[in-house]
């Protein structure tokens, strides 16, 4: 094996390990003076690293690194099209979170170095798990992005709110990734290596059905689908909003490209195994996620309950299996983690008296004080519904066209039953901004967020359907492969 | 002999495991638990990956002596309580002492009586410790360099949660204190007699 030719086949982790390393060392000597500094370098490295994956997937084809005769011949390191795209707009999708948190963090007094190092990290743990192919990579990557979003959880130390979330996620976490290892290990000892080749290859048997319901189990807690998804509500709202932000972002779009992948890669001659599985997973999140958010009253809240019925309907994409399902995967979960991050910056844009808002009441009149964002926030909440002028449709669309192709017509009708009954608390969000009385003026929005808000806006908005036809395109080349 | 020992020791694994999480007592958890790290320890001799065992020996029960340190200082246990009820747990102590003793005496007299069996599962090959050494840093580059940037991970997190700056608390000043000079410390007056200052 050659070192160099590997570490330049694996680019986008290469610019994000040397920065991050590096950074770390400023961040020692300059302290917490120059966190602006880092949280800026460190934007901009995410934004390097995501341009090195498309620039990737622009080359068309999969890319193998660390691969060695005997113990992994295909590499332990392998990006398909299909994980290329989804580690592109992963990076994407942490840098704009990392580059719009700056007013969030100033006004909580979190300015810390180690803000934007960890969540650089946390990207290449996400990122390195995409390019998993092989179980131990899978692991070290999830726990790269668990470790970081732990301690990113419980960044506000003064917060006892924070501090639960942090723990909570910690325990949960820490169960989810034994039973991934339990899983991995089942999988091991009965398909004889840990490549996702070799596990493809094994003959089914009842201990690697075994290992692979504990892998659907870990690997469904880390992308909050039910019944794994008890964290997220008390995660989302006792961490602070700009590390939601990344949270429901970055992250969220790995995981359900990871399960996608693992899926597809390892398990793609076992399917008749786990669809069922993922079907009614996908089906109880789509229906928790519904029913959940209709009586809560904290907009955090809500959209963690939103992230969970959204992460169903990308199941029943990967339900349907590679073929049908990996470009309606990556349709929707792209437009979905656009519009959230948009929800999510006007979120952070929103403040009243130096306090973030909180409750739907907040929102009350915000079209007569804040009219830009309030539209702005009107578009992209129909994208996240599904409502047809926004994007946000047409990913849905995609996602039923694969349901129902592969035979799976409840699980639709169900997602269906879902996106009608979301509507409920969707539009309550709308009510409140667009037809309640105004309360109190809001405080000043930063540029950076509001940028981030119309440039979201823009995209999930129908203007741009060339982007959208572009988007399609894109993802129709990147079935898995 | 070889399975006769593994399902001896693999029985003991899953009931000391068992025992860590039924515990009342955490400081009888802990001892389960350096009970179920002796045993996995000996599981791995038995399969002959005797360095892995050392590693499991060394790093984990020596981290839970550190661990047991902890729950010491940080639960509030009453210890006269508990020594107290010495009788009650001389059961349970003496059974952990006496499987902990009798896996050393089956280690022993395989050893002894095993009639050449070797603990290197396949002898003339390279020691455990040379193999592994063989593979990590070529075969597994990139695991053993992301498990360094998780370990890193994880110091930073432990840094950023619990370190914090008071600027109330006084610090010594060394070089403030030797640069003191005999005018900013002691001041002269002039007492007049019968007067105060």
């Amino acid at each position: 094996m050659n070192f160099l030719a590997d570490i330049t086949n694996a680019l986008p982790e290469t610019i994000l390990v040397a920065f991050g390393l590096s950074a770390l060392l400023l961040g020692a000597i300059g302290g917490d003076r120059i966190s602006g500094l880092l949280r800026l370098l460190a934007a901009l490295a995410l934004a390097a690293a995501s341009v090195a994956a498309f620039v990737q997937f622009g080359r068309g084809e999969a890319i193998s690194a660390f691969a060695s005769a005997e113990l992994s011949p295909n590499g332990l390191y392998r990006v398909t099209l299909f994980t290329l795209f989804a580690k592109g707009v992963t990076y994407a999708m942490a840098s704009l979170a990392l580059f719009m948190s700056g007013g969030f963090l100033k006004s909580a007094q979190m300015e810390r170095y180690e803000y934007p190092l960890l969540v650089t990290f946390g990207s290449l743990g996400a990122g390195m798990m995409l390019s998993a192919n092989d179980l131990m990579t899978l692991y070290v990557g999830i726990e790269t992005l668990s470790l970081s979003s732990y301690v990113l959880a419980a960044f506000r130390r003064d917060s006892i709110m924070s501090a639960e979330a942090g723990l909570k996620y910690f325990v949960l976490g820490a169960l989810a990734s034994g039973l991934l290892l339990y899983g991995s290990a089942l999988v091991y000892g009965f398909s004889g290596g840990t490549g996702f080749e070799v596990i493809a290859s094994a003959p089914t048997s009842v201990g690697l059905i075994f290992g692979l319901v504990f892998l659907i189990c870990g690997l469904s807690f880390k992308a909050s689908a039910a019944p794994f998804h008890i964290w997220t509500p008390d995660v989302y709202e006792g961490a602070p909003s700009a590390v939601v932000a990344f949270f429901s972002t970055a992250p969220k779009i790995a995981a359900v490209a990871l399960l996608a992948n693992v899926m597809f890669v390892a398990f793609g001659p076992h399917i008749d195994s786990w669809q069922m599985i993922i079907a009614i997973i996908s089906a109880l999140s789509m229906l928790i996620g519904a029913f959940g958010a209709l009586m809560q009253n904290s907009i955090k809240r809500i959209l963690a309950y939103s992230s969970i019925s959204n992460v169903g309907f990308a199941l029943i994409a990967i339900a349907a299996g590679a073929e049908l399902g990996s470009a309606a995967v990556l349709v929707y979960m792209t437009l979905y983690v656009i519009a959230t991050l948009g929800i999510f910056a006007g979120v952070l844009a929103l403040r009243r008296g130096g306090k973030a808002i909180d409750t739907v009441a907040d929102l009350n009149g915000l079209v007569k004080t804040k009219p830009g964002i309030a539209l702005g926030l009107l578009v992209l909440i129909f994208s996240v519904a599904g409502i047809p002028p926004a994007a946000g449709f047409w990913g849905k669309l995609q996602v039923f066209t694969a349901g129902i192709e592969s035979g799976m017509l409840w699980l639709v009708l169900v997602g269906a039953l879902a996106s009608v009954v979301s509507l409920g608390y969707y539009l309550r969000l709308v009510w409140a901004m667009f037809m309640k009385p105004a309360g109190e003026p809001m405080d000043r929005t930063d540029a950076s967020v509001a940028a981030i808000v119309a440039i979201s806006t823009l995209i999930v908005f129908p203007i741009l359907t060339i982007g959208i036809q572009f988007l399609l395109s894109a993802a129709a080349q990147a079935v898995v492969g | 002999m070889a399975l006769i020992a593994f399902y001896i020791l693999s029985t003991i694994v899953v009931l000391s495991a068992l025992f860590v999480v039924a515990a009342r007592n955490p400081v009888h958890s802990v001892l389960w638990l350096i009970l179920a790290f002796f045993t996995s320890a000996g599981l791995l001799v038995l399969i002959g990956a005797e360095f892995l065992a050392m590693l499991l020996v060394v790093v984990y029960v020596g981290a839970v002596a550190v661990l047991f340190l902890f729950v010491v200082m940080m639960l509030d246990i009453d210890f006269v309580a508990l020594k107290q009820g010495f009788q009650n747990y001389l059961v349970v102590g003496a059974l952990i002492a006496l499987a902990l003793l009798a896996e050393i005496g089956i280690v022993a007299a395989a050893a002894t009586f095993g009639g050449g069996e070797t603990f290197n599962a396949s002898p003339g090959a390279p020691t455990n410790a040379e193999a592994l050494s063989r593979v990590l840093y070529t075969d597994y580059l990139l695991l053993f360099q992301m498990s360094g940037i998780v370990l890193l991970v994880a110091m930073m997190g432990a840094i950023v949660l619990t370190l914090r700056s008071r600027p109330s608390v006084k610090r010594q000043n060394i070089a403030e204190q030797t640069g003191r000079k005999r005018k900013d410390a002691v001041e002269l007056k002039d007492v007049r007699p019968g007067q105060g200052l």
